[in-house]
Protein backbone atom coordinates (compact mmCIF):
# COMPACT_ATOMS: atom_id res chain seq x y z
CA UNK A 1 0.00 0.00 0.00
CA UNK A 2 1.65 3.26 -1.05
CA UNK A 3 1.76 6.22 1.29
CA UNK A 4 -1.24 8.56 1.26
CA UNK A 5 0.83 11.35 -0.32
CA UNK A 6 1.64 9.08 -3.27
CA UNK A 7 -1.92 8.05 -4.11
CA UNK A 8 -3.70 10.03 -6.79
CA UNK A 9 -7.38 10.04 -7.82
CA UNK A 10 -8.07 9.23 -11.49
CA UNK A 11 -9.98 11.63 -13.71
CA UNK A 12 -13.46 10.45 -12.81
CA UNK A 13 -12.64 10.25 -9.12
CA UNK A 14 -11.20 13.77 -9.25
CA UNK A 15 -14.43 15.16 -10.74
CA UNK A 16 -16.64 13.31 -8.26
CA UNK A 17 -14.44 14.40 -5.35
CA UNK A 18 -14.49 18.02 -6.46
CA UNK A 19 -18.31 17.99 -6.58
CA UNK A 20 -18.61 16.29 -3.21
CA UNK A 21 -18.33 19.37 -0.92
CA UNK A 22 -20.92 21.19 -3.03
CA UNK A 23 -23.27 18.22 -2.76
CA UNK A 24 -22.74 18.06 1.00
CA UNK A 25 -23.51 21.76 1.38
CA UNK A 26 -26.62 21.48 -0.79
CA UNK A 27 -27.92 18.44 1.10
CA UNK A 28 -27.32 20.12 4.43
CA UNK A 29 -29.21 23.20 3.24
CA UNK A 30 -32.17 21.18 1.93
CA UNK A 31 -32.38 19.18 5.14
CA UNK A 32 -32.15 22.22 7.40
CA UNK A 33 -34.63 24.14 5.27
CA UNK A 34 -37.07 21.23 5.40
CA UNK A 35 -36.81 20.92 9.18
CA UNK A 36 -37.41 24.64 9.69
CA UNK A 37 -40.34 24.80 7.27
CA UNK A 38 -42.04 21.83 8.90
CA UNK A 39 -41.84 23.65 12.23
CA UNK A 40 -42.95 26.98 10.77
CA UNK A 41 -44.25 27.25 7.17
CA UNK A 42 -43.77 31.05 7.33
CA UNK A 43 -40.02 30.74 8.05
CA UNK A 44 -37.96 33.08 5.84
CA UNK A 45 -34.44 32.13 6.87
CA UNK A 46 -33.91 29.01 4.75
CA UNK A 47 -36.45 29.18 1.90
CA UNK A 48 -37.50 26.00 0.11
CA UNK A 49 -36.16 25.30 -3.40
CA UNK A 50 -39.56 26.15 -4.92
CA UNK A 51 -39.53 29.55 -3.23
CA UNK A 52 -36.01 30.18 -4.52
CA UNK A 53 -37.01 29.24 -8.08
CA UNK A 54 -40.03 31.57 -7.86
CA UNK A 55 -37.80 34.42 -6.68
CA UNK A 56 -35.26 33.74 -9.43
CA UNK A 57 -38.04 33.74 -12.01
CA UNK A 58 -39.43 36.99 -10.65
CA UNK A 59 -36.06 38.76 -10.69
CA UNK A 60 -34.44 37.27 -13.77
CA UNK A 61 -37.30 36.87 -16.23
CA UNK A 62 -40.16 39.21 -15.26
CA UNK A 63 -40.28 42.97 -15.54
CA UNK A 64 -40.39 44.81 -12.27
CA UNK A 65 -43.76 46.58 -11.87
CA UNK A 66 -42.33 49.84 -10.64
CA UNK A 67 -39.29 50.30 -12.88
CA UNK A 68 -40.39 48.25 -15.90
CA UNK A 69 -37.00 46.52 -16.14
CA UNK A 70 -35.83 43.00 -15.40
CA UNK A 71 -34.05 43.66 -12.13
CA UNK A 72 -31.33 40.99 -12.18
CA UNK A 73 -30.05 42.12 -15.55
CA UNK A 74 -30.10 45.85 -14.84
CA UNK A 75 -28.35 45.14 -11.54
CA UNK A 76 -25.78 42.92 -13.23
CA UNK A 77 -25.12 45.42 -16.01
CA UNK A 78 -24.69 48.30 -13.54
CA UNK A 79 -22.37 46.32 -11.27
CA UNK A 80 -20.24 44.86 -14.06
CA UNK A 81 -19.92 48.28 -15.69
CA UNK A 82 -18.51 49.72 -12.43
CA UNK A 83 -16.30 46.73 -11.75
CA UNK A 84 -14.81 46.44 -15.23
CA UNK A 85 -14.23 50.17 -15.58
CA UNK A 86 -12.42 50.21 -12.25
CA UNK A 87 -10.41 47.07 -13.01
CA UNK A 88 -9.45 48.39 -16.47
CA UNK A 89 -8.22 51.68 -15.05
CA UNK A 90 -6.43 49.86 -12.22
CA UNK A 91 -4.74 47.51 -14.70
CA UNK A 92 -3.57 50.45 -16.79
CA UNK A 93 -2.24 52.29 -13.73
CA UNK A 94 -0.68 49.07 -12.47
CA UNK A 95 1.22 48.42 -15.68
CA UNK A 96 2.30 52.02 -16.25
CA UNK A 97 3.35 52.91 -12.70
CA UNK A 98 4.50 49.41 -11.77
CA UNK A 99 6.92 49.17 -14.67
CA UNK A 100 8.20 52.71 -14.24
CA UNK A 101 8.79 52.08 -10.54
CA UNK A 102 10.34 48.68 -11.24
CA UNK A 103 12.72 49.78 -13.99
CA UNK A 104 13.80 53.37 -13.29
CA UNK A 105 15.70 53.78 -10.00
CA UNK A 106 14.87 57.49 -9.68
CA UNK A 107 11.15 56.78 -10.07
CA UNK A 108 11.43 53.92 -7.58
CA UNK A 109 13.04 56.23 -5.05
CA UNK A 110 10.27 58.78 -5.64
CA UNK A 111 7.16 56.63 -5.87
CA UNK A 112 7.74 53.26 -4.18
CA UNK A 113 7.33 54.46 -0.57
CA UNK A 114 4.37 56.63 -1.60
CA UNK A 115 2.55 53.76 -3.29
CA UNK A 116 3.34 51.51 -0.33
CA UNK A 117 1.80 54.08 2.02
CA UNK A 118 -1.25 54.55 -0.23
CA UNK A 119 -1.87 50.83 -0.38
CA UNK A 120 -2.09 50.71 3.41
CA UNK A 121 -4.95 53.23 3.66
CA UNK A 122 -8.10 51.22 4.35
CA UNK A 123 -10.24 52.17 1.32
CA UNK A 124 -13.52 51.88 3.23
CA UNK A 125 -12.22 54.44 5.72
CA UNK A 126 -12.01 57.05 3.01
CA UNK A 127 -15.30 56.10 1.37
CA UNK A 128 -17.06 59.05 3.12
CA UNK A 129 -14.43 61.38 1.65
CA UNK A 130 -15.15 59.95 -1.81
CA UNK A 131 -18.88 60.51 -1.38
CA UNK A 132 -18.28 64.06 -0.17
CA UNK A 133 -15.83 64.94 -2.94
CA UNK A 134 -17.12 62.89 -5.88
CA UNK A 135 -20.81 62.87 -5.02
CA UNK A 136 -23.06 59.85 -4.87
CA UNK A 137 -22.79 58.98 -8.59
CA UNK A 138 -20.84 56.34 -10.42
CA UNK A 139 -17.52 58.14 -9.95
CA UNK A 140 -17.29 57.57 -6.21
CA UNK A 141 -18.01 53.85 -6.54
CA UNK A 142 -15.48 53.34 -9.34
CA UNK A 143 -12.93 55.42 -7.44
CA UNK A 144 -13.35 53.29 -4.32
CA UNK A 145 -12.50 50.12 -6.26
CA UNK A 146 -9.53 51.80 -7.94
CA UNK A 147 -8.18 53.08 -4.63
CA UNK A 148 -8.57 49.64 -3.14
CA UNK A 149 -7.09 47.69 -6.01
CA UNK A 150 -4.67 49.82 -8.04
CA UNK A 151 -1.94 50.21 -5.38
CA UNK A 152 -1.83 46.44 -4.93
CA UNK A 153 -1.41 45.91 -8.69
CA UNK A 154 1.19 48.67 -8.93
CA UNK A 155 3.23 47.11 -6.14
CA UNK A 156 2.90 43.63 -7.57
CA UNK A 157 3.94 44.64 -11.10
CA UNK A 158 6.83 46.69 -9.68
CA UNK A 159 8.05 43.69 -7.67
CA UNK A 160 7.75 41.33 -10.66
CA UNK A 161 9.61 43.85 -12.83
CA UNK A 162 12.39 44.12 -10.28
CA UNK A 163 12.54 40.31 -10.21
CA UNK A 164 13.53 40.12 -13.89
CA UNK A 165 17.09 38.73 -13.92
CA UNK A 166 19.68 41.50 -14.11
CA UNK A 167 21.41 39.42 -16.80
CA UNK A 168 18.45 39.94 -19.13
CA UNK A 169 18.47 43.70 -18.75
CA UNK A 170 22.24 43.89 -19.26
CA UNK A 171 21.99 41.64 -22.30
CA UNK A 172 19.32 43.85 -23.84
CA UNK A 173 21.59 46.86 -23.34
CA UNK A 174 24.46 45.09 -25.08
CA UNK A 175 22.04 44.46 -27.97
CA UNK A 176 21.59 48.22 -28.26
CA UNK A 177 18.37 48.78 -26.32
CA UNK A 178 17.61 52.25 -24.94
CA UNK A 179 15.52 52.49 -21.76
CA UNK A 180 12.46 53.00 -23.95
CA UNK A 181 13.12 49.95 -26.13
CA UNK A 182 14.09 47.85 -23.14
CA UNK A 183 10.73 48.62 -21.52
CA UNK A 184 8.82 48.03 -24.75
CA UNK A 185 10.43 44.87 -26.03
CA UNK A 186 11.68 43.18 -22.87
CA UNK A 187 9.76 44.36 -19.81
CA UNK A 188 6.17 45.03 -20.94
CA UNK A 189 5.72 41.74 -22.86
CA UNK A 190 6.93 39.79 -19.83
CA UNK A 191 4.65 41.73 -17.47
CA UNK A 192 1.31 40.96 -19.23
CA UNK A 193 0.93 37.50 -17.66
CA UNK A 194 2.05 38.93 -14.30
CA UNK A 195 -0.63 41.62 -14.63
CA UNK A 196 -3.24 38.90 -15.20
CA UNK A 197 -2.04 37.09 -12.06
CA UNK A 198 -2.33 40.35 -10.11
CA UNK A 199 -5.83 41.00 -11.49
CA UNK A 200 -6.96 37.53 -10.50
CA UNK A 201 -5.73 38.10 -6.96
CA UNK A 202 -7.50 41.47 -6.71
CA UNK A 203 -10.85 40.24 -8.06
CA UNK A 204 -11.96 39.38 -4.52
CA UNK A 205 -11.18 42.81 -3.02
CA UNK A 206 -12.65 44.50 -6.12
CA UNK A 207 -16.03 42.79 -5.59
CA UNK A 208 -15.84 43.60 -1.88
CA UNK A 209 -15.41 47.32 -2.53
CA UNK A 210 -18.06 47.30 -5.25
CA UNK A 211 -20.69 45.78 -3.00
CA UNK A 212 -19.72 47.99 -0.07
CA UNK A 213 -20.10 51.12 -2.21
CA UNK A 214 -23.38 49.93 -3.71
CA UNK A 215 -24.77 49.04 -0.29
CA UNK A 216 -24.25 52.59 0.94
CA UNK A 217 -25.29 54.77 -1.98
CA UNK A 218 -26.82 53.40 -5.13
CA UNK A 219 -30.08 52.94 -6.99
CA UNK A 220 -29.21 49.74 -8.80
CA UNK A 221 -26.56 47.04 -8.70
CA UNK A 222 -26.15 43.59 -7.25
CA UNK A 223 -24.88 44.84 -3.88
CA UNK A 224 -27.62 47.47 -3.71
CA UNK A 225 -30.33 44.85 -4.30
CA UNK A 226 -29.04 42.51 -1.60
CA UNK A 227 -28.92 45.26 0.98
CA UNK A 228 -32.35 46.54 -0.12
CA UNK A 229 -34.21 43.23 0.24
CA UNK A 230 -32.39 42.50 3.50
CA UNK A 231 -34.96 44.83 5.10
CA UNK A 232 -37.70 42.27 4.33
CA UNK A 233 -35.54 39.29 5.34
CA UNK A 234 -35.87 38.17 1.70
CA UNK A 235 -33.44 35.28 1.82
CA UNK A 236 -35.09 33.88 -1.31
CA UNK A 237 -33.62 36.83 -3.24
CA UNK A 238 -30.37 37.24 -1.34
CA UNK A 239 -29.22 33.64 -1.78
CA UNK A 240 -29.64 33.54 -5.59
CA UNK A 241 -27.95 36.96 -5.85
CA UNK A 242 -24.98 35.75 -3.82
CA UNK A 243 -24.76 32.61 -5.97
CA UNK A 244 -24.92 34.75 -9.11
CA UNK A 245 -22.16 37.08 -7.88
CA UNK A 246 -20.02 34.07 -7.05
CA UNK A 247 -20.63 32.64 -10.50
CA UNK A 248 -19.69 35.95 -12.16
CA UNK A 249 -16.50 36.21 -10.13
CA UNK A 250 -15.64 32.61 -10.94
CA UNK A 251 -16.24 33.19 -14.66
CA UNK A 252 -13.98 36.26 -14.65
CA UNK A 253 -11.23 34.35 -12.87
CA UNK A 254 -11.59 31.46 -15.32
CA UNK A 255 -11.46 33.77 -18.33
CA UNK A 256 -8.30 35.42 -17.03
CA UNK A 257 -6.67 32.07 -16.36
CA UNK A 258 -7.54 30.57 -19.73
CA UNK A 259 -6.68 33.80 -21.55
CA UNK A 260 -3.26 33.84 -19.90
CA UNK A 261 -2.51 30.28 -20.93
CA UNK A 262 -3.66 30.93 -24.51
CA UNK A 263 -1.99 34.31 -25.01
CA UNK A 264 1.27 33.70 -23.11
CA UNK A 265 2.18 30.03 -23.52
CA UNK A 266 5.80 30.81 -22.62
CA UNK A 267 4.83 32.08 -19.16
CA UNK A 268 4.43 28.60 -17.69
CA UNK A 269 1.56 27.29 -15.60
CA UNK A 270 -0.45 29.73 -13.53
CA UNK A 271 0.15 29.70 -9.83
CA UNK B 1 40.84 46.91 -35.13
CA UNK B 2 40.05 46.75 -31.47
CA UNK B 3 42.64 47.54 -28.84
CA UNK B 4 41.75 47.26 -25.17
CA UNK B 5 44.05 49.08 -22.75
CA UNK B 6 43.85 48.81 -18.97
CA UNK B 7 46.06 51.09 -16.91
CA UNK B 8 46.54 51.06 -13.14
CA UNK B 9 43.07 49.65 -12.49
CA UNK B 10 41.83 49.34 -8.90
CA UNK B 11 38.43 48.21 -7.69
CA UNK B 12 37.41 48.57 -4.06
CA UNK B 13 34.13 48.12 -2.22
CA UNK B 14 34.03 49.96 1.11
CA UNK B 15 36.91 48.29 2.96
CA UNK B 16 37.47 45.45 0.55
CA UNK B 17 40.07 45.68 -2.19
CA UNK B 18 39.06 43.34 -5.03
CA UNK B 19 41.48 44.26 -7.79
CA UNK B 20 44.71 46.16 -7.47
CA UNK B 21 47.02 47.62 -10.04
CA UNK B 22 45.82 45.70 -13.09
CA UNK B 23 47.69 46.67 -16.27
CA UNK B 24 46.93 45.00 -19.58
CA UNK B 25 47.00 45.41 -23.34
CA UNK B 26 44.64 43.27 -25.41
CA UNK B 27 45.21 43.36 -29.15
CA UNK B 28 42.79 42.89 -32.03
CA UNK B 29 41.16 39.47 -32.50
CA UNK B 30 42.57 38.03 -29.31
CA UNK B 31 40.92 35.25 -27.35
CA UNK B 32 41.74 36.05 -23.74
CA UNK B 33 40.93 33.43 -21.13
CA UNK B 34 40.84 34.46 -17.47
CA UNK B 35 41.25 32.01 -14.62
CA UNK B 36 41.83 32.27 -10.89
CA UNK B 37 40.54 31.01 -7.57
CA UNK B 38 36.92 31.83 -6.80
CA UNK B 39 36.52 35.25 -5.24
CA UNK B 40 39.70 36.53 -6.87
CA UNK B 41 37.91 39.21 -8.86
CA UNK B 42 37.79 37.69 -12.33
CA UNK B 43 34.06 38.27 -12.65
CA UNK B 44 34.52 41.79 -11.26
CA UNK B 45 37.14 42.32 -13.97
CA UNK B 46 34.61 41.22 -16.61
CA UNK B 47 31.91 43.46 -15.15
CA UNK B 48 34.30 46.40 -15.36
CA UNK B 49 34.86 45.66 -19.05
CA UNK B 50 31.09 45.30 -19.49
CA UNK B 51 30.49 48.70 -17.90
CA UNK B 52 28.17 47.63 -15.08
CA UNK B 53 30.87 48.43 -12.52
CA UNK B 54 33.05 51.55 -12.44
CA UNK B 55 36.75 51.38 -11.56
CA UNK B 56 37.76 52.99 -8.27
CA UNK B 57 41.02 54.13 -9.85
CA UNK B 58 42.71 53.65 -13.20
CA UNK B 59 41.58 53.73 -16.79
CA UNK B 60 39.86 51.40 -19.22
CA UNK B 61 40.38 52.36 -22.87
CA UNK B 62 39.01 50.89 -26.08
CA UNK B 63 41.02 52.06 -29.10
CA UNK B 64 42.36 54.91 -26.95
CA UNK B 65 38.89 56.15 -25.95
CA UNK B 66 37.53 55.67 -22.41
CA UNK B 67 35.23 52.68 -22.22
CA UNK B 68 31.56 53.77 -21.92
CA UNK B 69 30.31 53.51 -18.35
CA UNK B 70 27.24 51.44 -19.26
CA UNK B 71 26.71 48.32 -21.37
CA UNK B 72 26.42 48.96 -25.09
CA UNK B 73 26.36 47.22 -28.45
CA UNK B 74 30.17 47.39 -28.82
CA UNK B 75 30.56 44.79 -26.05
CA UNK B 76 28.50 41.59 -26.16
CA UNK B 77 27.99 39.38 -23.13
CA UNK B 78 27.10 35.75 -22.52
CA UNK B 79 26.29 34.85 -18.93
CA UNK B 80 26.16 31.38 -17.48
CA UNK B 81 22.35 31.61 -17.33
CA UNK B 82 19.32 33.90 -17.62
CA UNK B 83 20.41 35.96 -20.58
CA UNK B 84 17.72 34.76 -23.01
CA UNK B 85 14.33 36.41 -23.28
CA UNK B 86 11.74 33.82 -22.21
CA UNK B 87 8.84 35.52 -24.02
CA UNK B 88 10.52 35.37 -27.43
CA UNK B 89 10.98 32.32 -29.65
CA UNK B 90 14.47 31.21 -30.65
CA UNK B 91 14.22 33.18 -33.90
CA UNK B 92 12.81 36.26 -32.18
CA UNK B 93 15.58 36.12 -29.59
CA UNK B 94 18.09 36.34 -32.42
CA UNK B 95 16.17 38.99 -34.32
CA UNK B 96 15.88 41.19 -31.24
CA UNK B 97 19.45 42.50 -31.53
CA UNK B 98 18.92 43.56 -35.14
CA UNK B 99 15.52 45.09 -34.33
CA UNK B 100 16.78 47.06 -31.33
CA UNK B 101 19.74 48.39 -33.29
CA UNK B 102 17.77 49.03 -36.48
CA UNK B 103 14.68 50.73 -35.12
CA UNK B 104 15.12 53.21 -32.31
CA UNK B 105 11.43 54.07 -31.86
CA UNK B 106 9.35 50.89 -32.07
CA UNK B 107 12.15 48.33 -31.86
CA UNK B 108 10.73 46.34 -34.77
CA UNK B 109 11.69 46.06 -38.43
CA UNK B 110 9.25 45.91 -41.35
CA UNK B 111 9.25 45.01 -45.03
CA UNK B 112 12.57 44.71 -46.80
CA UNK B 113 14.67 45.38 -43.71
CA UNK B 114 12.79 42.72 -41.78
CA UNK B 115 13.35 40.19 -44.54
CA UNK B 116 17.06 41.00 -44.60
CA UNK B 117 17.25 40.63 -40.82
CA UNK B 118 15.34 37.34 -40.99
CA UNK B 119 17.78 36.03 -43.58
CA UNK B 120 20.73 36.95 -41.43
CA UNK B 121 19.15 35.41 -38.33
CA UNK B 122 18.38 32.21 -40.25
CA UNK B 123 21.98 31.96 -41.50
CA UNK B 124 23.24 32.33 -37.95
CA UNK B 125 20.69 29.81 -36.66
CA UNK B 126 22.09 27.39 -39.22
CA UNK B 127 25.65 28.12 -38.13
CA UNK B 128 24.85 27.35 -34.49
CA UNK B 129 22.68 24.36 -35.38
CA UNK B 130 19.36 25.64 -34.06
CA UNK B 131 17.34 25.87 -37.29
CA UNK B 132 15.07 23.00 -36.22
CA UNK B 133 14.15 24.80 -33.00
CA UNK B 134 13.55 28.25 -34.45
CA UNK B 135 9.90 28.44 -33.28
CA UNK B 136 10.53 27.08 -29.77
CA UNK B 137 10.72 29.14 -26.59
CA UNK B 138 13.97 29.14 -24.57
CA UNK B 139 12.38 27.14 -21.75
CA UNK B 140 11.86 24.27 -24.24
CA UNK B 141 15.59 24.08 -25.07
CA UNK B 142 18.29 22.07 -23.33
CA UNK B 143 21.02 23.92 -21.42
CA UNK B 144 23.50 23.50 -24.28
CA UNK B 145 21.04 24.77 -26.87
CA UNK B 146 20.21 27.76 -24.67
CA UNK B 147 23.88 28.70 -24.49
CA UNK B 148 24.27 28.29 -28.27
CA UNK B 149 21.38 30.68 -28.72
CA UNK B 150 22.74 33.09 -26.14
CA UNK B 151 26.10 33.18 -27.92
CA UNK B 152 24.47 33.60 -31.34
CA UNK B 153 22.30 36.38 -29.93
CA UNK B 154 25.38 38.29 -28.78
CA UNK B 155 27.29 37.67 -32.00
CA UNK B 156 24.53 38.82 -34.35
CA UNK B 157 25.16 42.46 -33.43
CA UNK B 158 28.82 41.96 -34.24
CA UNK B 159 30.31 43.45 -31.09
CA UNK B 160 33.97 44.41 -31.17
CA UNK B 161 34.45 42.65 -27.87
CA UNK B 162 32.59 39.56 -26.69
CA UNK B 163 32.63 38.90 -22.95
CA UNK B 164 31.92 35.39 -21.70
CA UNK B 165 31.23 34.79 -18.00
CA UNK B 166 31.75 31.06 -17.38
CA UNK B 167 29.45 30.35 -20.32
CA UNK B 168 29.94 26.57 -20.26
CA UNK B 169 30.12 26.16 -16.49
CA UNK B 170 26.69 24.52 -16.23
CA UNK B 171 27.01 22.19 -19.24
CA UNK B 172 27.90 18.51 -19.64
CA UNK B 173 31.49 17.76 -20.76
CA UNK B 174 30.35 16.39 -24.15
CA UNK B 175 28.25 19.46 -24.84
CA UNK B 176 31.11 21.70 -23.77
CA UNK B 177 33.38 20.25 -26.48
CA UNK B 178 30.77 21.17 -29.13
CA UNK B 179 30.49 24.64 -27.66
CA UNK B 180 34.27 25.11 -27.92
CA UNK B 181 34.16 24.43 -31.65
CA UNK B 182 31.19 26.79 -32.01
CA UNK B 183 32.78 29.68 -30.17
CA UNK B 184 36.05 29.27 -32.14
CA UNK B 185 34.08 29.25 -35.38
CA UNK B 186 32.20 32.42 -34.50
CA UNK B 187 35.37 34.08 -33.20
CA UNK B 188 37.12 33.47 -36.53
CA UNK B 189 34.03 34.41 -38.53
CA UNK B 190 33.58 37.80 -36.87
CA UNK B 191 37.19 38.62 -36.01
CA UNK B 192 36.15 39.95 -32.63
CA UNK B 193 38.10 40.08 -29.39
CA UNK B 194 36.91 37.61 -26.77
CA UNK B 195 37.47 37.82 -23.02
CA UNK B 196 36.31 34.66 -21.31
CA UNK B 197 36.20 33.96 -17.58
CA UNK B 198 36.36 30.26 -16.78
CA UNK B 199 37.34 27.97 -13.94
CA UNK B 200 38.38 25.18 -16.31
CA UNK B 201 42.16 25.26 -16.70
CA UNK B 202 42.18 22.91 -19.69
CA UNK B 203 39.56 24.97 -21.48
CA UNK B 204 41.50 28.17 -20.86
CA UNK B 205 44.67 26.72 -22.44
CA UNK B 206 42.80 25.14 -25.34
CA UNK B 207 40.76 28.15 -26.44
CA UNK B 208 42.90 31.14 -25.62
CA UNK B 209 45.52 33.12 -27.49
CA UNK B 210 46.36 34.64 -24.12
CA UNK B 211 45.84 33.29 -20.64
CA UNK B 212 45.47 35.60 -17.64
CA UNK B 213 45.76 34.30 -14.12
CA UNK B 214 44.32 36.47 -11.34
CA UNK B 215 45.73 36.06 -7.85
CA UNK B 216 46.75 38.06 -4.80
CA UNK B 217 50.44 38.96 -4.67
CA UNK B 218 50.21 40.43 -1.18
CA UNK B 219 48.36 38.83 1.68
CA UNK B 220 47.67 40.01 5.22
CA UNK B 221 46.29 37.20 7.39
CA UNK B 222 44.94 39.79 9.87
CA UNK B 223 43.06 41.71 7.19
CA UNK B 224 42.26 39.45 4.28
CA UNK B 225 40.37 42.14 2.37
CA UNK B 226 43.22 44.65 2.56
CA UNK B 227 44.89 43.53 -0.66
CA UNK B 228 43.28 42.70 -3.97
CA UNK B 229 44.09 40.37 -6.81
CA UNK B 230 46.01 41.30 -9.92
CA UNK B 231 47.26 39.57 -13.04
CA UNK B 232 50.03 37.26 -11.85
CA UNK B 233 50.55 35.45 -15.15
CA UNK B 234 49.96 36.75 -18.67
CA UNK B 235 50.79 33.84 -20.97
CA UNK B 236 50.64 34.08 -24.78
CA UNK B 237 49.20 30.90 -26.31
CA UNK B 238 48.97 29.43 -29.78
CA UNK B 239 45.18 29.54 -29.95
CA UNK B 240 43.11 28.70 -33.00
CA UNK B 241 43.35 31.94 -34.92
CA UNK B 242 42.68 31.75 -38.63
CA UNK B 243 44.33 34.20 -40.99
CA UNK B 244 41.52 35.65 -43.05
CA UNK B 245 40.41 39.23 -43.56
CA UNK B 246 37.57 40.58 -41.47
CA UNK B 247 34.32 40.27 -43.37
CA UNK B 248 32.25 43.43 -43.43
CA UNK B 249 28.93 42.57 -41.87
CA UNK B 250 25.82 44.70 -41.84
CA UNK B 251 22.15 43.85 -41.47
CA UNK B 252 22.46 42.05 -44.78
CA UNK B 253 26.07 41.03 -44.31
CA UNK B 254 27.29 37.50 -44.96
CA UNK B 255 27.94 35.92 -41.53
CA UNK B 256 28.79 32.83 -43.59
CA UNK B 257 30.15 29.92 -41.62
CA UNK B 258 33.71 29.52 -42.92
CA UNK B 259 34.00 25.92 -41.96
CA UNK B 260 30.50 24.88 -41.00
Amino acid sequence: MPRLINRYPNRVQAIVLSLLPFAVLLTAYLAASHVRLVANPEDKLLPAPTTLVEAIHRFAFEEDERSGTVLLWTDTAASLMRLLTALGISAFLGMALGIIVGVIPYMRATLAPFVAALSLIPPLAILPILFIVAGLGELAKVLLIIIGVAPIIVRDVALRTAELPGEQLIKAQTLGASTWLLVNRVVIPQMWPRLIDALRLTLGPAWLFLIAAEAIASTEGLGYRIFLVRRYLAMDVILPYVAWITLLAFAMDWLLRVGRAKLFPWAGPTR
Amino acid sequence: MTQLTIKGLWKEYDNQVVLENVNLEIGDHEFVTVIGASGCGKTTFLRLLLGVEAPTRGRLLIDGRPLPSEPGPDRGIVFQRYSLFPHLSVLENLLLGLELGGSRVVGRLFGKRRRAALEKADRLLDAVGLSVSREKYPAQLSGGMQQRLSIAQSVICEPEVLLLDEPFGALDPGVTADMHQLILKLWNMNKMTIVMVTHDLKESFYLGTRLLVFDKVRFDPQAQDRFGATITYNIPLKGHREASPRTPCEETGPLQPHFA
